[in-house]
């Protein structure tokens, strides 16, 4: 089956997933990102590689934190940035996904950052666009449904590239909702691509999807064995919705059970490393004495998020 | 009027015939096979070389839409009797409704339309519809097509009053809560795309209830579109226990896994879903031990809702002209024989609807599907009549094309 | 100018050839930048034969190509470090080969982006001609001509010493 995300010479020219990347890929964004951080720490912190480009910023689904780094990453590249909320124009008046694309593809839109509720939707715009023959407009995925968010995969790896260097040497635990994540999903694809020996996901039964041995990561249920001699926790946030039905009782018996104190940070190792995608839902997935405290590398993750943003958008835009 | 259908490979396996030979035809009946009866002078002669002359086929579910042209779908893929599900727009919950369904198919005269009626009133569940007035309106059977009955009381109610009269009731095993949010089997392939699941328990406990109910009630019960090894492992048990229960799988459903759905593709969701390899297995050598009729499950749906995210999408394929090329890809993969395959489609769900079709013995109607077993054709959506152009196999090379279909004598399609 | 040259030239000699043309004018007090990645090795090297007492500024200028529409992001482009302050400061440009230009350009627009120099001056080992912009070598050390087909290339031995090749397209 042919990847969509790959033009015919196996180059990236949709961000969809990061799940069938190879690694060569996943390293050349990193590295990318890694110039791009360079651009950031100067006075003038722009280049001109997207001079004259249009990205559209097309979220589905608000998300103002999100939506805000992905600008941030294009005017860095000197795009023009148009931010659409789908939310209350077209899609209230009938109009479809692939209506909406077409009317932005004929504004000369060459980019699209796509963020929408059901899994899967950016690569129907990506299909519908190879359809129309559209191969100079592309396709950023700013997170669909559960299934990818692979810029905040992505920069989960180079924060992690940053810190610990190697790859192939790591024990990573993934701690939370991950049935509901894409988030986990881009991470976990990421991780067992750039060669990291063991992957752990640790939460209840009711917020782990089924077979996730088939993707290469080891179950735990209980936190005090799951994060035993880590080198980096991956946090994930609960949102408040999950409280409601029956996949958990309480936020208390929560955090009890799977929230992030010092205590369970302790049993990690001395220099590990704690992230979180972010926004935190301090005192339920994680205690604020960890989400402040001096292992945790939360903030440097939303600052090297731009610089992979930046390198995302200049690789697919280039190809 | 008097026919003939000469020099084609004539398979009867409802009457265990597989032989070169003449099918003579008088006043719509089968009048002979092979010798003429007594002073036949032919009105129309058919030459069948080259191709299997075989009772018409046979559908247990074909939504009609847009019924002009899905009837024409019907014939053109030699389907000459179709099981309508009551989920159309109205719902089929009241005898009028039924019985201009009937007429409408009798007066465009091509396959001949059986109507399931809505077992309850909007098929929400809750209210009996009128099942006497609906069966003398013509519908052959009470369904729920693929909503659920949740109040379990009034599945047992209707299945009382179904036992009452000798009313069948045809249900599709889903359990309202696991299935209500998901939107693909629950396995590797949700938990990778990050669909919502519906977990095999979905069928499995539907089953089990509705099993329970029939072994209390005694209501002869039909299960639609099987979707996994248990659901099928648990009505097999039932019907060793004796119980009058039966059912039947969609020909998608013996084709295709979870894996299918790709990326995201819209053409692979169903309703079941499709599930894993193991359960493809199982519902594969089920029809092939001949334990259920395979039908098509016919959803004729509009492009616009095909095009969307994969959850959003809706529902189901085309299927009245992929059936029986679907039917035979499937027997040449399980290496079912040809007759075995056909009995798949013509006389097993015609045992389950107790027809007397589906044959071509002396004074059977004279519903016959005439098609070339080698003639390869690519599946394209101007290749099709129906409206619905959906299905996972656009752009496919298919093999097994329709020449000819009666139904009732009467020449209703050739190609 | 040597035309078409059977045997390729010594390129450390070359190298030392470029530290004399450059000595004169060190009053100024200029800072190398040299650019990925033969500009870099020859950058490196006239530091130590100038005995610069400051790092070198290394200049990769992926983001500021003029061809990004037709050939996409370079697959392996490497950080820009500028380790000194760019504002006022003298700069020479150093490079392997001068050819169109355009790389040049797209360095000094990436200077500036850093601040305004006070000048900023070119060096390179080989000039072949053909030029797309105005851009003139302010130290060359070998003018030499190719035909179009051919790619001078810069390399690093295995023992860290740098020596020409020719490619053919």
């Amino acid at each position: 089956m042919h990847n969509p995300q790959l033009n015919k010479d196996g180059e990236l020219t949709h961000l969809l997933s990061i799940e069938g990347l190879p690694q060569r890929i996943l390293t050349q964004i990193l590295d990318t990102a890694a110039s791009f951080m360079e651009v950031s720490a100067r006075d003038v912190k722009k280049v001109p590689l997207l001079r004259g480009k249009s990205v559209f910023n097309l979220f589905f689904e608000n998300s103002t934190r999100t939506r805000t780094t992905f600008e941030i990453a294009a005017k860095r590249l000197s795009a023009d940035v148009i931010n659409l909320d789908i939310n209350k124009s077209s899609t209230a008046k009938g109009e479809t996904l692939l209506d909406t694309i077409d009317n932005l593809v004929a504004m000369h839109a060459n980019l699209f950052v796509v963020r929408h509720a059901s899994s899967g939707a950016p690569y129907l715009i990506a299909e519908h666009l190879q359809r129309i023959g559209r191969d100079d407009v592309h396709v950023v995925n700013a997170g669909d449904g559960r299934h990818a968010h692979p810029t905040q995969g992505l920069l989960d790896m180079y924060t992690i590239r940053h810190y610990k260097k190697d790859f192939t040497q790591l024990r990573v635990a993934i701690v939370g909702d991950i049935l509901h994540s894409r988030v986990a999903r881009s991470d976990i694809h990421a991780l067992t691509t750039l060669g990291v020996p063991e992957v752990r996901a640790i939460g209840p039964e009711t917020l782990l999807p089924k077979h996730l041995d088939k993707l290469g990561v080891h179950v735990f249920h209980d936190m005090n064995e799951g994060l035993k001699d880590v080198d980096v926790v991956i946090m994930l946030r609960l949102q408040n919705e999950r409280m409601t039905g029956a996949l958990l009782p309480s936020a208390g018996e929560y955090f009890r059970h799977y929230g992030l104190t010092p205590q369970k940070l302790a049993l990690a190792k001395p220099d590990a490393i704690v992230m979180h995608p972010g926004p935190m839902n301090r005192g339920i997935e994680i205690h604020s004495a960890v989400a402040d405290g001096p292992q945790a590398v939360i903030l440097p993750q939303v600052t090297f998020g731009i610089a992979v943003r930046m390198a995302v958008m200049s690789i697919v835009a280039g190809n | 009027m008097n026919i003939e259908i000469k020099n084609g490979r004539v398979i009867d396996p409802k009457n265990g015939v597989d032989r070169k030979a003449t099918l003579y035809i008088v006043d719509g009946k089968i009048a002979g096979l092979g010798d003429a009866p007594a002073g036949f002078s032919a009105d129309k002669t058919v030459d069948a070389a080259g191709c299997v002359v075989c009772p018409g086929l046979i559908d247990l579910g074909a939504r009609l839409n847009s019924i002009e042209a899905e009837l024409a779908a019907a014939v053109a893929g030699g389907v000459t009797s179709v099981v309508v599900p009551p989920d159309a727009d109205p719902p089929l919950d009241e005898p009028e409704l039924a019985d201009r369904l009937v007429h409408r198919g009798a007066e465009i005269g091509k396959a001949r339309v059986l109507p399931l009626g809505a077992l309850t009133l909007g098929l929400q569940g809750e209210r009996l519809a009128e099942l006497a007035g609906l069966k003398k309106a013509g519908c052959v059977a009470f369904s729920q097509a693929n909503r659920t009955v949740v109040d379990t009381e009034a599945l047992l109610r209707a299945m009382e009053y179904a036992a009452t009269f000798g009313f069948a009731i045809w249900l599709q095993p889903q359990d309202h809560w696991l299935s209500r949010n998901g939107i693909a089997h629950e396995g590797e392939v949700s938990s990778r795309l990050g669909l919502a699941g519906i977990p095999v328990a979905a069928e499995t406990i539907a089953v089990g209830t509705i099993v329970q109910l029939v072994r209390d009630t005694g209501c002869r019960v039909h299960l639609t579109r099987l979707s996994s090894a248990a659901g099928v492992a648990l009505i097999q048990r039932a019907q060793h226990e004796g119980l009058p229960v039966t059912f039947d799988i969609g020909v998608h459903h013996l084709l295709l896994t979870e894996n299918d759905i790709g990326y995201f593709n819209p053409h692979a969701r169903f309703s079941p879903p499709l599930r894993a390899q193991g359960d493809r297995q199982a519902l594969s050598t089920a029809a092939a031990a001949g334990l259920a009729p395979i039908c098509s499950d016919h959803t004729p749906v509009g492009a616009d809702d095909k095009l969307l995210p994969f959850g959003e999408a809706k529902p189901g394929a085309t299927g009245l002209e992929v059936l029986l090329p679907l039917t035979l890809k499937w027997a040449e993969e399980a290496k079912v024989t040809l007759p075995d395959a056909l009995a798949r489609i013509t006389s097993a769900p015609a045992k389950v609807l107790g027809l007397a079709s589906g044959e071509l013995g002396v004074g059977a109607v004279a519903d016959i599907c005439i098609f070339d077993p080698e003639a390869t054709w690519q599946l394209t959506p101007e290749a099709l009549k129906s409206r619905g152009k959906n299905s996972p196999w656009i752009g496919y090379m298919l093999t097994g094309k329709v020449k000819s279909t009666l139904v009732g004598g009467r020449v209703v399609f050739e190609a | 100018m040597s035309s078409h040259p059977e045997v390729l030239p010594d390129a450390e000699a070359q190298c030392r050839q470029l530290a004399e043309l450059i000595r004169p004018n060190l009053s100024k007090k200029p800072a190398l930048v040299g650019i990925y990645s033969g500009g870099a090795w020859i950058a490196e090297r006239l530091r130590e034969l100038l005995d610069l007492p400051e790092e070198i500024g290394l200049i990769d200028v992926s983001f500021y190509r003029d061809d990004f529409a037709e050939k996409g992001l370079h697959p392996q482009c490497k950080p820009t470090v500028i380790p000194f302050e760019v504002e006022g400061r003298h700069l020479i440009l150093v490079d392997d080969v001068l050819y169109t230009g355009r790389t040049t350009r797209a360095a000094i627009n990436e200077l500036f982006d850093y601040g305004r120099p006070a000048s900023i001056e070119l060096a390179v080992l080989a000039d072949r001609g053909g030029r797309e912009l105005p851009v003139a070598a302010t130290y060359g050390a070998w003018a030499v001509e190719l035909n179009d087909n051919q790619n001078l290339v810069l390399a690093k031995q295995d023992d860290g010493r740098l020596v020409w090749r020719m490619e053919h397209a």
